[in-house]
């Protein structure tokens, strides 16, 4: 039994008071609830009448976050795309774009729901809107970070750009205070602005930063110097250029000659009587404690970690993150306990891909985030095959767990399909079983149910929904609409049930209904003998009808030695012959007629072979018997002419 | 250029208000239906005002929702009875009509008919519906046409039992006589004139009886006739030869949902289907260059003649009826980006193509070359 990893949550349920048993039954996505009367001890009370749907997951119901999920469906599917036989390493920038596209995406939608948290007027939806901003914050915090690491896989030199990027991304505040303060009647006064410079300073934004000292030493005259040395030093900080003829070698050097440099001015005391430049000038050196001075600023450790990266370790390789990235948060939250956030990230700089998913998973009650980021991961072929208890691997599991919940949505189960189409060992099973229980209102959602189906040849859900649909039509007498489902499902044994019910109804009301569907079934009269039949039958009384009577006659004897008829129906289609056999002209041959007499032979015998032990109104029997009789006399008439008539010789 | 703007919903009908003809403007506001949601809308959007050259795109193209009511059911089919009012078919069984005030930009109900469309027992949707002011035809699963009048609360006229299958689609041929489209591969013609229940005319494909889901009747010449169905097969109709199709055309891969021509420049045609793809088709007739010289840029699909065109003026002959690819040019443009899931629905005016798809997306494309 597995070990579990966090202590479940506890829910209460709204109306069920505590200490009453609860009885539950587990749903594809959800949990019902309800009290039992069931009481260990007292006198038992009214209980609760209600039952309750828990429901883990109420993202999917949010109309915003909506567009997320099918926008990355969008992307998940262009992903899956790509080809396999290209190598890797020529496929990173495909990699690396559809990653900053899911995060595009993530970022649009926390754009619409902050605008939406801002508008609302209710504080329960304001709350919520902010929880979900919030979420979305730390996903994308998280995916950066992980595409800087393990997508893009920034070697050293380019590493900390990119981390700084990611830091920058991520520290919007700065540029806002800015801002206010360049607004302000006089931006030095402003009480913010050493904050924003040192800020600049602390993200590595050496520009703008000195852009900001220009205006306090233009009001300085007196310590222009100093000023003109801290904008040199700024200035001089060497940046690696990954597309440079830099090597990392030479940049280093370059850069310990600069460090060195600033050393010396802060040990001879140049910014002494400044205790902002002094201070600027202990950050640019690396210096720990000047650091962590400063954390309101910094406001997390792996801001602290990059900002320390950059200025002691600015070649820092992939490998060596870790030790930093441990120390950093040590240093920075030193009494407080490391939140969820934090072990992401501090086991994604541990390039523990594993446990960031693990985390991910048990942090947040969607699979979304989690499948995507490792479904994109497996494909840059970044995880190790690691067999589950289940048999698959992580990220089909994980898209499997996904998929699933979304197909417990009323409307989103479209998007489900594709993935399971891309788990290749336990998708199908899955959709299987999930498509058959979409609910089918219409029949265009039939349809398109139908034609997910088809494509997957999976012949037996086919059938089923077919038959579904038809069973429905031909309960509420849509006969045309019954045989096209048939038709479709190719279910040739409901083909006969409805070509019963058309008979049936020709037998009780002397026509036939549906005359538009009967005529004009073309090919689809194949599908079955009874079908076939019917066709023929209809073809019969038409010909009847335009007074073909050889024709029509012909047809009818096919229709019984051909034995396309049921045998119940012989005797409607014997007594169908009389008016045939009445007529003034021979129409049947006395061949033919010879065969008629055959048929009726069969048919009397095997009535009375049935006949005895079974109880039939007498009444029955005597019309029965009347109408043999008719036809035996006709029979013999028509055979009498007929044999005139062909022995005669025309002269 | 088109980008998606995900709308939350999935989209089944999408429909431009219609502009004066007098009035050279392009289309600026299109309504659009939900299906499968357990709230059903029916949404206003606007794409702007388009003072602006036509090389710029972004932002000023992206439609803006100006106000949504909510819908019983889902969105079968939706038309403008004129400037203000949208008529629409629900899977209820309900027809109703809706006012956009276009003053406080609010919808309301104007009127509904709850259960035009039933079973004995249960509802059944209501699958088209087409108007031509005041009068509104709707079909649906029980297969009954109905006539309704805007401005009467009952029903003018039913037809009862006029087909033993669902009808699909229904448009008008003349001002007193519709087509309608069934899932047993049937167009039947109705005149209203006439007061029995079975159509004037019943045409079909020889061969396996497909589905039929959409139709659309050619603005100039009335007697052509364009349909789609399950195989996705573009079928073109000349109503007046008797029983058989002038010209299939094997357009998508799966059912195809709606077929449009181009109300004003008939030569375009727009289809779209379930397999995610909306195709621009474009027609010219034979010119005097020879064909080596004309030179197409993009594929064509084999069109295959189902019988050759009747004796007579042959300039008169539409171009879409001359099945002959010697005689026409035909070509096929796929105009959405990449694939997506099932585009339900477009509508088509002036230069300006809108269309709702399966993945909750809209597209809106203002340069449609016509």
């Amino acid at each position: 039994m597995e070990e579990v990893d966090v202590e479940p949550a506890v829910t209460y349920i709204p109306g069920i008071r505590p200490g009453n048993h609860m009885g539950f039954a587990w749903g594809p996505g959800d949990i019902l609830v309800y009290e039992t009367l069931y009481k260990a001890s007292g006198a038992k009370g009214s209980g609760c009448a209600f039952i309750h749907m828990v429901r883990k997951d109420e993202d999917i119901y949010s109309p915003i976050l909506r567009k997320l999920f099918n926008e990355s469906h969008h992307i998940f599917v262009g992903l899956q795309a790509i080809k396999e036989d290209l190598p890797s390493k020529s496929k990173k920038p495909q990699f690396v774009s559809i990653s900053r596209n899911y995060r595009s995406v993530i970022r649009a939608c926390m754009e619409e729901l902050q605008q939406v948290a801002v508008s609302t007027k209710e504080t329960e939806m304001c709350t919520q809107y902010g929880n979900q901003v919030s979420i979305l914050l730390a996903i994308e915090l998280i995916w950066n970070l992980c595409e800087v690491l393990f997508i893009d896989a920034a070697p050293a030199g380019s590493l900390l750009l990119h981390l700084l990027d990611w830091v920058r991304l991520h520290k919007a505040d700065v540029d806002e205070k800015a801002k206010h303060v360049l607004q302000s009647d006089s931006p030095v006064e402003h009480n913010d602005y050493w904050d924003v410079v040192v800020s600049y300073v602390l993200q590595g934004r050496l520009e703008e930063a000195r852009q900001m000292l220009v205006k306090q030493a233009s009001l300085q005259p007196a310590s222009r110097n100093m000023y003109k040395l801290m904008d040199n030093l700024l200035s001089k900080m060497p940046f690696y250029n990954p597309g440079g003829t830099q090597t990392l070698t030479e940049f280093d050097v370059k850069w310990r000659n600069w460090h060195e440099e600033v050393d010396r001015c802060l040990k001879d005391n140049s910014f002494a009587s400044n205790r902002h430049l002094e201070l600027i000038c202990k950050i640019i050196l690396g210096d720990e404690d000047t650091l962590l001075e400063h954390k309101e600023l910094l406001s997390t450790w792996y801001h602290f970690l990059v900002t320390r990266l950059l200025y002691c370790h600015p070649t820092v390789k992939p490998t060596e993150l870790h030790f930093y990235a441990q120390s950093c948060m040590t240093m920075f939250l030193d009494s407080g306990v490391p939140e969820p956030l934090d072990n992401i990230l501090l086991a994604a700089f541990e390039f523990d891909i594993h446990q960031v998913i693990k985390d991910c998973s048990i942090a947040l009650n969607n699979w979304w985030f989690v499948a995507h980021l490792t479904d994109l991961l497996d494909h840059c072929k970044l995880l190790q095959s690691h067999n589950l208890h289940f048999g698959s691997n992580l990220r089909e599991f994980l898209l499997l767990e996904y998929a699933a919940g979304l197909f417990t949505h009323h409307s989103l189960w479209q998007c489900a399909v594709d993935y399971f189409d891309h788990c290749p060992e336990f998708g199908r099973v899955y959709l299987e079983l999930q498509i058959e229980r979409v609910p089918l209102d219409t029949e265009r959602k039939a349809l398109k149910v139908l034609r997910i189906c088809e494509e997957r040849q999976m012949s037996e859900q086919v059938r089923s929904i077919c038959k579904i649909m038809a069973m429905r039509a031909l309960r509420n007498n849509r006969l045309g609409s019954a045989l096209s489902w048939s038709i479709r499902a190719k279910d040739a044994a409901f083909a006969t049930l409805i070509s019963e019910r058309f008979l049936q109804d020709y037998c009780a009301k002397g026509t036939f209904s549906d005359l538009d569907l009967i005529d004009n079934l073309g090919p689809a009269m194949l599908l079955s003998d009874r079908l076939t039949f019917l066709g023929k039958y209809r073809e019969f009384h038409k010909l009847y009808g335009e007074k073909r009577f050889r024709e029509a006659a012909k047809l009818l004897l096919s229709l019984m030695t051909a034995k396309i008829a049921p045998r119940s129906f012989w005797m409607t289609l014997l007594t169908d012959a009389l008016p045939l056999l009445e007529q003034k002209e021979v129409i049947f041959s006395a061949d033919q007629t010879y065969e008629l007499m055959f048929c009726l032979e069969e048919l009397t015998s095997s009535l009375n072979a049935a006949a005895p032990g079974t109880d039939r109104p007498m009444q029955e029997d005597d019309i029965e018997v009347t109408k043999v009789e008719l036809l035996r006399l006709a029979l013999a008439r028509n055979l009498a002419s007929a044999i005139v008539k062909e022995g005669t010789i025309e002269t | 250029m088109e980008s998606a703007k995900y709308v939350s919903q999935k989209v089944s009908k999408t429909r431009w208000r219609p502009v004066s003809y007098s009035s050279l403007q392009q289309p600026d506001v299109f309504v659009t239906g939900s299906w499968d949601n357990e709230d059903n809308k029916i949404s206003v959007w606007s794409i702007g005002n388009h003072g602006s050259s036509g090389q710029d795109d972004g932002c000023e193209g992206d439609p803006q929702l100006i106000c949504e009511y909510k819908h019983h059911g889902d969105v079968l089919d939706l038309q403008f009875l004129d400037q203000e009012r949208i008529v629409t078919a629900s899977s209820t069984g309900a027809v109703t009509i809706y006012r956009h005030h276009q003053n406080s930009q609010t919808i309301s109900v104007s009127h509904q008919w709850a259960r035009a469309h039933h079973y004995p027992s249960d509802n059944t949707p209501c699958t088209g519906v087409v108007c031509s002011s005041p009068e509104i035809i709707t079909v649906g699963e029980d297969g009954r046409i109905i006539v309704f009048r805007a401005d009467q609360e009952g029903v003018i006229r039913v037809i009862e039992n006029a087909d033993s299958s669902t009808i699909h689609a229904v448009t008008y041929l003349r001002t007193t006589e519709i087509l309608t489209v069934n899932s047993i591969g049937q167009l039947k013609l109705w005149d209203l004139r006439q007061q029995s229940n079975s159509p004037s005319q019943i045409l079909s494909l020889s061969g396996d009886r497909v589905p039929l889901y959409c139709v659309d009747r050619h603005p100039n010449q009335q007697h052509i006739v364009a349909t789609g169905g399950q195989d996705g097969m573009l079928c073109v109709w000349d109503v007046r030869q008797g029983n058989m199709p002038s010209s299939l055309m094997e357009a998508h891969s799966a059912e195809m949902w709606e077929v449009h021509f181009h109300p004003t420049n008939p030569d375009h045609l727009f289809t779209c289907s379930e397999d995610g793809s909306l195709l621009h088709w474009e027609t010219s007739s034979h010119s005097d260059m020879p064909s080596f010289l004309q030179g197409g840029r993009n594929t064509s699909l084999t069109s295959r003649s189902a019988m050759a065109p009747a004796v007579g003026n042959q300039a008169l002959i539409s171009a879409w009826l001359s099945g002959d690819s010697s005689k026409c040019r035909l070509e096929t443009t796929h105009m959405l980006p990449s694939q997506t899931l099932s585009v339900n629905s477009l509508d088509v005016l002036g230069q300006c193509l809108v269309c709702g798809t399966d993945g909750e997306a809209i597209f809106v494309n203002r340069q449609v070359p016509v």
